[in-house]
């Protein structure tokens, strides 16, 4: 056993213990360790943004390099500032509808081609994906599977209709397929949470009490 | 105009949004790069101002109300300010011109980032896993046949990702992978579907200027 000297890695491991306090309960530790967060945090959001973005894409092109171009995205940036100014506030909607527009805009296209297109191309029956399971026959099965369960979990969201009859059965099909997979999801999320768990005692039992190599 | 030019801005950049998927010409690819590369990463850098404006009036008025827990809100306001300075004018990895280190010991934003935020994030994550498990005690109790898909599939995946699973059956992790793989994704699929289908709505209904909860209230 050998503790840490370095004090970076005590206060990781005081800041991390105060943080599993909150097992206990609430307690004033855990309140102070998670203001700092959000403080620090910040903080360094005010670095990224101005040494990544600002200073390089911004203020030095415009005011070093006399690219007066840049002019129009600084003006437009700086009508966020009108929100503390409450008789030009409304000037606020020109830079988040720019933002919101573009970014709505380009979406539509974006879903269509990532979220339609290719996923009924990995959803039909074809040779093609077949063989994507490197499962031999088998392979067909899955698909056949994989087929079936998308038209019975797209006709469980179909509302328009009474789910009775045909639709009754591939709706309950569909359901399923969609508690499998909220099932898989979340074991998949808890198990990422666990390993997030054992980084921590690693760090905490390894990097700072040096009981575990 | 305080509504209809905003709107008008919506739908002007929400057509030049679109536009650079189907017209491959240099001229549109040029103007969409600086759109995207330039013009809307600025103003990513300048909105940070709007939350944490937000963020500081809230302790700000917590402090000055003295509401419940505010000395707490010092932490954050001193932390915030400390860490900015430092970052600012220690630069990115201590190069600029405010000294971040005494003697051998670092505090520029990089260290502070390494030995703070990274922690506390990922130890606030881990204990999720405590509440998680807690939370599916209360609600996996298999009491209808859907209860029990749900609750055996994700003890097959939890039980195929570790080790241990592969001592129990060499079969449990192919099982996991398979459960992933064909009905996980024939699951999600069909929700990705209607979750596309609701976004493009949603989406032309901002263009369009049907949908205006953006805008806020007042005038």
């Amino acid at each position: 056993m050998s503790i840490s000297t370095a004090p970076w890695v005590w206060i990781s491991a005081l800041l991390s213990i105060a943080i599993l306090s909150f097992l206990y309960r609430d307690n004033p530790l855990y309140k102070f360790a998670e203001h700092l967060f959000i403080g620090v945090a910040n903080g360094y959001a005010v670095t990224f943004y101005w040494h990544n973005i600002l200073v390089p894409a911004l203020f030095d092109p415009l005011f070093r390099q006399g690219k007066l171009l840049y002019i129009i995205p600084f003006i437009i940036g700086l009508l966020y500032f009108t929100r503390f100014i409450p008789k030009i506030s409304w000037l606020v909607r020109i830079p988040i509808g720019i933002t919101i527009g573009y970014y709505v805009g380009a979406s539509i296209p974006a879903s269509i081609q990532a979220y339609i297109i290719k996923q009924i191309q990995g959803t039909i029956l074809t040779p093609y994906n077949f063989q994507t399971w490197n499962a031999g026959t088998m392979g067909v099965i899955w698909s056949v599977i994989l087929f079936i369960g998308v038209l019975c979990t797209l006709s469980y969201f179909y509302f328009s209709k009474a789910h009775k009859g045909i639709l009754g059965t591939t709706s309950r099909v569909g359901i399923i397929f969609v508690m499998i997979g909220f099932g898989a999801a979340f074991g998949y999320t808890v198990m990422a949470r666990i390993s997030l768990l054992i980084g921590r005692l690693q760090f905490l039992l390894g990097d700072w009490l040096g009981i575990i190599h | 105009m305080k509504r209809k030019f905003p709107l008008f801005l919506v739908f002007i950049f929400g057509i030049l949004g679109i536009i650079p998927f189907l017209i491959p010409h240099p001229v549109v690819q040029n103007t969409d790069d600086f759109l995207r590369n330039n013009l809307l990463r600025i103003l990513a850098a300048f909105a940070l101002v709007l939350g944490l404006g937000s963020l500081l009036k809230v302790h700000m008025d917590k402090i000055k109300r003295k509401r419940q827990n505010w000395q707490y809100s010092w932490i954050l306001i001193i932390s915030f300010i400390i860490s900015s300075i430092i970052g600012l004018f220690g630069g990115v990895a201590g190069t600029g011109p405010l000294p971040t280190s005494i003697g051998s010991f670092p505090f520029d934003i990089q260290t502070l980032y390494e030995n703070i935020i990274v922690p506390l994030g990922s130890t606030m994550f881990a204990l999720l896993a405590f509440f998680m498990a807690s939370a599916s005690y209360r609600a996996f109790r298999a009491r209808s046949f859907e209860a029990t898909l749900l609750l055996a599939a994700s003890f097959i995946v939890m039980l195929g990702i570790i080790p241990f699973g592969d001592r129990i059956s060499h079969h449990l992790p192919s099982l996991a992978q398979w459960i992933m793989n064909v009905p996980n994704v024939a699951g999600q699929r069909g929700i990705l579907f209607g979750v596309a289908l609701g976004t493009i709505a949603t989406a032309l209904k901002i263009i369009l200027g049907i949908e205006r909860a953006w805008l806020g209230g007042g005038e």
